[in-house]
């Protein structure tokens, strides 16, 4: 707990959990599930930083604002997919590629 | 107590994380993912980060946690608690995601950092990010406000029946 | 002061924009009195800077008002108000006529189809008028001056129905525009060399010696005096054409088709006043070789339009070669050096000739009433050949006539005579002074004086020829006779007014000897320094000397001419003694060469008009046949059969190669298309797939 690679360990794996469920997914929400792992993975990351190497509180400023743009993204990112699904009944990404034709 | 503690939590946060990606029932991701949020919360603590800490509680559990149920909810024909849902390919998936965890770890553990890894403990910090947010951050903290503006008029404009 | 000018100057327009906007919604309710009322008080404003000039009694008075207009870094253009002694006699002068012909046209015009468009013309004339009168720069003048030019063809034009009065406009417009070609130019010399246009700084720069220095320079090495000769005859041109100086004089007398207050007001009084006002201002700068143009232009011009005068029939037509004659006269002053008798001739004459002239128009406004209550329109009512004997039924016109007749003939106790006897003994003095250059020559510079006395005899016997005509004998139409009518007050008021103006007094005051050349026009009005520093300067006092030598004399002189003039024209027309017919049969070929207006109109348009038009038409030919034909449709026909040879080529190699292109792509594409599903998360894998291979790439 006082060495700074677990803490990088943690972040990756998290990281590395959301990156899969953000690739593999189909339904919108999960996805977005995902990207909130990798989320934290990131913030967990600058906190982590912030104790261990440059001692101020500059990482706990990046942090807020990352978790700021977060809740930002999710409420666009809901309206969005509350959109998708009026329009299709349905919100699996892997079906959504009218941009295909 | 301590070490004991935060080893628990950090396989807490890992099970959770591996629930949310691999489970197969969408509810259960989404209270695994409350677990996640919990945890990280807990990280937090461990690294005398207090406010955030209290912030990602606050925005992630209260906020964003609830946005997605609602989201869940408002998209599927709820018959019952058991809400399925599947993953495109998988194995592609695995691979990859394996490729870069390695790459990231190779990258990032043997890294010398400048400075040092000394651990240092803030006692106070709600008082410095204040100040910082309004001082060196305050055009970054105003852009944000806009931001937030934005996003939420952007969001209630989406959401409208007719769009 | 400058407050009271400004005021002057808009007030004017103001009347000008109410009537266009406004003035037929008020024709019915006497919307014609606001522009009368606004001219009248105009009149009181400059009465009062009259009266304020005169109790300062500085000669040298003056102040200026500048105003940056253009500002070009290098050079720059100020408009500007400028008010000396001279500035404020010729506002009065605009005022006086400008108001009282107002006044006159109440009556004179009603009815008139385009009764307030009318007023706001004349409204928008009294303000380019005053705009040139207040001007202090060359430039503004040139404003002004193509804004008379404007409103002096919408007010000849006026009745543009009938297609001699549009002619007439039209002849007016281009003929000035030849002068201004001539003003401009020498303007633009003036201003490339001294770098301004202001009237005192251009005099101020020549003084110093700048035209000198730079003239040369500028102008490939020309003497600079010669350029300054050059400069001012040029500008000179453009009081050739606005006061209708030979030969640029064929429009004048057309303009007579516009209404008769007009012709007061414009063609009399006060815009063909603006050259000789022109002159006046650029006196100082001219030198002796461009003064002695000038003076011969304009004694050309005295004698040879008054004896055209003699032998017109049309009232107005006699009147109008008379101020031609009259303008020469002033001209001609100017180029003496009689600087002072110049200007005063151009106050005195205009309020004659203003008068003569609208009482010229109560004859013809009380021939046409006759004319229409006879129902007859064929007769011209304007032909004095149809007039005669009227003195019995329009007293108050007549005495008019009789006064300012009297004053233009030059007869004692009359302004004329004042002004004229100045001007004759100006070119006596200026002929008896000349010892050297061009004019020494077979005595030339004595023609000046020749001129002048022979023109001032057959002004005598032509205004009284008019006089007999009109007024005395029987009526030679007793039936139009019959229904004449003297014309309304609104009409004798205006004509008592200026009649009174003629009178000596009026000018000569405090002094009351009728000959007086010491009144207060005299003392204000002196004549400027010349500027002209270089030996080509006109000798201003060696001149004044010369001029109170030739004093006595020229009068003596003028008296007997003058009177000559009237006995011959009693002799003639009155008594009937010598038979005015026989009188021209025997003269021949003079007689129907000054019916004929010397056959200048004719020259005009054989000479110049019909050869330009035809080689016009030869260049048009020779455009169409030649240069059309075979240049410009020779080339089209080499293009198109060019052109055919590289649309080959561009079918074969051009679009070949885009083809082959387009080929490769199609290929291309449909190749790889399959890698697009369309799918977010596909293209996901593949970005992480290459982040990973290129780490490896990068590491190994």
């Amino acid at each position: 707990m006082d060495h700074l690679n677990s803490y990088l360990v943690l972040s990756a794996i998290l990281f590395s959990l959301g990156l899969y469920t953000v690739v593999t997914r189909r339904n919108a929400v999960a996805i977005l599930m995902g990207v909130e792992l990798i989320l934290n993975a990131a913030n967990i990351n600058f906190v982590a930083f912030s104790k261990f190497v440059t001692h101020n509180l500059d990482g706990h400023l990046i942090s807020v604002f990352i978790i700021m743009l977060a809740a930002a993204e999710a409420a666009v990112a809901l309206a969005i997919i509350l959109n998708l699904y009026n329009d299709r009944g349905h919100i699996n990404v892997d079906e959504a590629n009218a941009l295909k034709q | 107590m301590a070490d004991f503690i935060f080893w628990m939590i950090w396989a807490l946060i890992v099970a959770s994380a591996a629930l949310v990606a691999f489970g197969n029932n969408l509810i259960h991701s989404v209270f695994a993912l409350m677990g996640t949020f919990l945890g990280v919360a807990g990280i937090y603590i461990f690294l005398n980060a207090d406010f955030i800490a209290v912030t990602q509680i606050v925005v992630y559990v209260g906020g964003i946690l609830v946005l997605l149920v609602f989201g869940i909810m408002l998209t599927n024909k709820i018959q019952s608690a058991q809400i399925s849902q599947s993953s495109v390919q998988k194995g592609l998936g695995v691979l990859v995601v394996l490729g870069v965890l390695a790459i990231v770890l190779t990258a990032v553990l043997p890294h010398n950092w400048v400075g040092g890894t000394t651990p240092m403990a803030f006692d106070d910090t709600v008082k410095g990010i204040g100040r910082l947010l309004f001082t060196d951050y305050l055009i970054l903290f105003e852009i944000a406000s806009v931001l937030l503006l934005g996003a939420l008029i952007g969001a209630a404009t989406l959401a409208r029946k007719e769009l | 002061m400058i407050k009271l000018a400004l005021f002057i100057l808009f007030l004017p327009l103001l009347s000008f924009a109410l009537q266009i906007f406004f003035g037929r919604r008020f024709e019915d309710k006497k919307g014609e009195w606001v522009s009368v009322g606004i001219q009248f008080s105009t009149l009181i404003m400059s009465l009062v800077m009259l009266v304020m000039m005169l109790s300062k009694g500085d000669p040298d008075f003056s102040i200026e008002l500048h105003q940056s207009w253009l500002d070009l870094g290098l050079f720059k253009i100020d408009l500007g108000i400028y008010i000396d002694n001279i500035t404020v006699i010729m506002l009065n002068v605009v005022a006086i006529i400008s108001a009282l012909v107002h006044l006159y046209s109440t009556a004179y015009m009603a009815g008139d189809v385009r009764y307030s468009r009318y007023f706001g013309f004349l409204g928008i004339f009294t303000f380019s008028m005053n705009g040139i009168v207040l001007a202090n720069s060359l430039f503004m003048i040139y404003i002004f001056w193509e804004l008379v030019g404007l409103s002096s063809y919408l007010l000849i034009g006026h009745w543009w129905e009938k297609d001699s009065a549009a002619n007439a406009g039209k002849k007016a417009f281009i003929t000035n525009r030849i002068g201004d070609i001539g003003m401009f130019t020498g303007m633009l010399i003036i201003a490339t060399v001294l770098g301004t246009f202001n009237f005192q700084l251009i005099a101020e720069r020549i003084h110093d010696g700048m035209w000198a220095a730079n003239a040369g320079m500028l102008f490939g090495g020309i003497e600079p005096h010669k350029l300054l000769t050059i400069a001012g005859v040029l500008v000179f041109m453009g009081a050739v054409g606005k006061s209708a100086q030979f030969p640029l004089h064929v429009w004048l007398p057309d303009a007579m088709e516009g209404p008769t207050p007009v012709s007061a007001l414009i063609h009399a009084a006060t815009m063909v006043a603006a050259g000789v006002y022109l002159t006046v201002r650029i006196f100082p700068f001219l030198t002796a070789d461009a003064m002695a143009t000038i003076a011969f232009v304009g004694g050309f011009t005295a004698i040879y339009a008054a004896t055209i005068a003699i032998t017109q029939n049309d009232i107005k037509k006699v009147l109008a070669y008379s101020t031609v004659s009259q303008l020469g006269y002033m001209i001609m002053a100017l180029g003496t050096g009689a600087y002072v008798a110049g200007f005063f001739h151009l106050v005195t004459h205009a309020m004659f000739k203003g008068a003569l002239f609208l009482a010229s128009g109560s004859v013809i406004h009380a021939m046409h009433h006759s004319l229409h209550h006879l129902k007859d329109h064929e007769t011209d009512p304007q032909d004095m050949r149809n007039m005669g004997g009227l003195r019995t039924k329009m007293p108050i016109t007549f005495g008019v006539f009789m006064v300012t007749t009297a004053s233009i003939s030059g007869i004692p106790l009359f302004s004329g005579f004042l002004s004229k006897d100045a001007i004759l003994a100006g070119t006596w003095a200026y002929a008896a002074n000349v010892h050297d250059g061009w004019l020494a020559h077979l005595h030339l510079a004595w023609i000046l004086p020749v001129f002048g006395f022979g023109a001032a005899a057959i002004t005598a016997f032509y205004m009284f020829r008019l006089i007999f005509m009109t007024f005395y004998g029987e009526p030679r139409q007793p039936k139009i006779f019959k229904h004449i009518k003297e014309s309304p007050k609104a009409m004798t008021i205006p004509l008592v007014v200026l009649a009174t103006m003629s009178l000596f007094i009026v000018f000569t005051l405090p002094s009351v000897n009728p000959v007086s050349d010491h009144g207060w026009f005299t003392t204000m009005v002196q004549s400027p320094e010349s500027a002209v520093t270089t030996g080509a300067a006109f000798d201003l006092e060696h001149f004044k000397h010369g001029l109170h030598e030739a004093h006595v004399p020229a009068m003596v002189a003028s008296i007997t001419v003058a009177g000559l003039g009237i006995l011959l024209a009693v002799l003639v027309y009155l008594l009937g003694k010598i038979s005015a017919d026989n009188l021209a049969a025997k003269l021949g070929a003079l007689y129907r060469g000054s019916y004929n207006k010397w056959y200048m109109d004719e020259f005009y348009i054989n000479g110049i008009i019909r050869p330009f038009l035809k080689g016009c038409n030869a260049l048009g030919r020779f455009d169409l046949d030649f240069y059309d034909h075979y240049l410009i449709n020779g080339w089209g026909r080499n293009v198109k059969r060019s052109s055919k040879g590289v649309g080959l080529a561009d079918d074969l190699i051009v679009d070949g190669a885009v083809n082959f292109s387009g080929i490769i792509f199609q290929w291309l594409g449909w190749t790889l298309k399959f890698i697009q599903t369309g799918k977010i998360q596909n293209y996901l894998i593949f970005v992480l797939i290459g982040a990973v291979m290129l780490f490896v790439v990068n590491v190994f």
